[in-house]
């Protein structure tokens, strides 16, 4: 297969990556695949993200860890996994079932020295296709957000983890910063091979009955189509400064916003939320975006590709 | 995702509502568990955008028809509120495990608490249908939040808890569940909120009768991809979070920690 669906070719290439579309499922937003595959077959995406992995087993924050706001949720899970032998033992195998669908594992950790463990672990895995570093969780007590806040600090983190990594490592970026193009030019210089941005904007809901904040962490990470600005913005300027791909996430709830972030400058998408409310939402968006290029006229979805900063842009 | 008709929406009482819908999975071929829950959308646009818990109160299966009782709590739940017969709805489900029917049972002791009610009276069917028979105690805060005790009534006696003592007696559903009714109970299932939950198990408990608890966490996305809604239980001796929705909502009360 020359990866052309239709008349439409949706492939894109992604570092040493062929994604046969650029649809995948965020990091934390799918689990282990296990149970979307009870709802679709899953070798009809572009790339599968798992969630969050440490070197030991995390049980998480306590509850509420979820709550509504408007067109958006926020969430404070505190990373809860089994930690990165039992991942590599009882959940990737289980992905073997989709040959075509490489396997990005998101990793986490409190030091430097964890995130080089897990990583030198995954290194070993069969099933390993490339590693995000998730430097920008918001929700666990040192669960790596200096590292997502100083660029000096991430820079180290990124040569640390690319002196034991077999892989491609992709680091994702938080939104909460000054200046997202100072933190990425900081790991591009570092020798990261690829950013996603963003994870999830720092938020809080205050219960009015309760009088204290909702969520038991306090603050939590908002996600949703609350966010899809915020994203839109940053990869536009992040994608034009680097000379690395840049996978955009943030807000993708339909084909049309996938394809709006393609024109931003993003490689390739991640559809994060829109998997709680519509289990079906990432083949719908694949379809969606598909569908779009046919009327749009578009033959190859790469074309797409920064075209609305790109001077011979339409 | 599966979009379905609106059959009936009925009103209850203030702010009480069963809606009748007709159901995502076939009946027939699919058998749904009392205390399963289904998850809908309260609005087509991304403002309101999660799902709503809501417990499956009645399964028609000759009419493959579904019924939730859902007190309006919140703008959500006003929403839905304003469906219509004819509209349509997005549901997802049944979704989770429900409450086990034991083939040695006689004799089930059924325990509901406030909007924790519902699932009891599909559970109350099925035990019945089964042969055993079924007493039931609810509590509410007041009067004016009773609902389904006719419904209730058919399958066996119920008593009525009320925290104001404006309805049958006044106290907490433990306070009705004395040794004589616990007696010759062989299980119970219980549904309503943690305090309650968390009461029930150590009267039990204590009472050497095994259970049942219905859990109510706050969902993201209710079929186990975010955990966002765990609950610590012990397995194997160890603590461990499940979620509530796919693990649960119904847990052996032997294994349920309250934090
Ligand atoms: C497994 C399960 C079964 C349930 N069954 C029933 C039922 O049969 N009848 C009934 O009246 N209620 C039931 N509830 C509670 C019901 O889900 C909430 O009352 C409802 O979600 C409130 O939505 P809202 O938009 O009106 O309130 P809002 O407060 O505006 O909702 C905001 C967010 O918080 C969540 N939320 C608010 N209250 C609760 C709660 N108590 N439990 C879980 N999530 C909540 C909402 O789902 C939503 O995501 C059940 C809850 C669970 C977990
Ligand atoms: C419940 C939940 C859990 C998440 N867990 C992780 C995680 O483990 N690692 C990570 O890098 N991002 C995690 N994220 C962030 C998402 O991957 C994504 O970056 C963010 O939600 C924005 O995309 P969205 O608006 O499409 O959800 C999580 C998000 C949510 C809502
Ligand atoms: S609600 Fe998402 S895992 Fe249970």
């Amino acid at each position: 297969m020359n990866g052309s669906q239709g008349d439409v070719d949706l492939s894109v290439s992604l570092l040493s990556l062929h994604l046969k579309n650029p649809v995948m499922p965020a990091s934390g937003c799918f689990s282990f695949g296990k149970e979307a595959a009870s709802f679709y077959d899953l070798n009809v995406l572009g790339a599968i993200v798992v969630k969050a992995t440490t070197l030991e087993e995390r049980l998480g924050n306590p509850t509420p860890r979820v709550a509504e706001t408007a067109a958006g949720m926020l969430n404070a899970i505190g990373l809860q996994n089994p930690g990165v032998q039992r991942v590599m033992a009882e959940e990737l195998p289980g992905l073997r079932r989709y040959p075509s669908v490489p396997v990005i594992v998101n990793v986490a950790g409190t030091a430097v020295e964890d995130y080089v463990a897990v990583v030198k672990a995954l290194s070993t895995s069969p099933d390993v296709s490339a590693i995000e570093l998730n430097i920008s969780c918001p929700n666990v007590k040192c669960g790596g957000i200096q590292f997502g806040s100083d660029p000096r600090l991430a820079a180290a983190m990124v040569r640390a983890v690319k002196t034991v990594a077999t892989r491609p490592v992709i680091v994702k970026l938080s939104p909460n910063v000054t200046d997202i193009v100072e933190m990425a030019v900081a790991c591009e210089e570092a020798g990261a091979d690829a950013l996603t941005l963003i994870n999830t904007v720092i938020g809080m809901k205050i219960d009015l009955e309760q009088r204290r904040p909702l969520l038991a962490n306090g603050s939590g990470g908002l996600s949703g189509p609350a966010i899809k600005p915020i994203a839109i913005r940053m990869v536009y300027e992040v994608s034009r400064y680097v000379n690395i791909p840049v996978i955009g996430v943030g807000g993708i709830m339909t084909g049309a916003d996938a394809i709006e972030f393609l024109l931003a400058g993003a490689t390739a998408v991640q559809v994060g939320t829109a998997n709680f409310v519509d289990p079906l939402a990432c083949p719908r968006i694949i379809d969606e975006t598909r569908e779009w290029c046919v009327q749009h006229g578009v033959r190859s979805i790469r074309e797409l590709i920064g075209v609305s900063w790109r001077a011979n842009g339409r | 995702m599966p979009t379905v008709e609106v059959y009936a929406h009925e009103t209850l009482g203030k702010d009480l509502h069963a809606l009748t819908f007709a159901s995502p999975i076939d009946l027939r071929a699919n058998h749904c568990q009392p205390g399963q829950f289904l998850h809908i959308r309260v609005s087509r646009s991304f403002d309101f955008l999660l799902r709503r818990p809501l417990s499956l109160c009645d399964a028609d299966v000759e009419h493959n028809r579904l019924t939730v009782v859902y007190r309006v709590s919140g703008e959500g739940t006003r929403r839905l509120a304003a469906r219509k017969p004819g509209d349509l709805i997005d549901v997802l489900g049944p979704l989770g495990q429900g409450f086990p029917i034991h083939d040695m049972d006689r004799r089930a002791l059924l325990i509901g608490g406030g909007v924790g009610v519902p699932p009891l009276l599909e559970l109350a069917k099925q035990l019945r249908a089964s042969g055993k028979s079924v007493q039931t105690v609810v509590g509410f805060q007041t009067a004016g939040q009773l609902m389904l005790i006719e419904e209730l009534a058919v399958y066996g006696e119920v008593a009525v808890m009320t925290d104001d003592g404006s309805a049958g007696e006044r106290g907490r559903v433990t306070a009705a569940l004395t040794a004589e009714l616990c007696a010759d109970a062989d299980r119970y299932y219980a549904c309503g909120p943690s305090v309650m939950l968390r009461a029930v198990q150590e009267e039990m408990s204590g009472k050497g009768v095994p259970g049942y608890l219905s859990l109510e966490e706050r969902m993201g996305c209710g079929i186990g991809i975010c955990v966002g809604c765990v609950h610590p239980v012990l397995r194997g001796g160890k603590l461990a979070n499940a979620k509530t929705c796919r693990d649960g909502p119904v847990f052996d009360a032997q294994e349920v920690v309250f934090p």
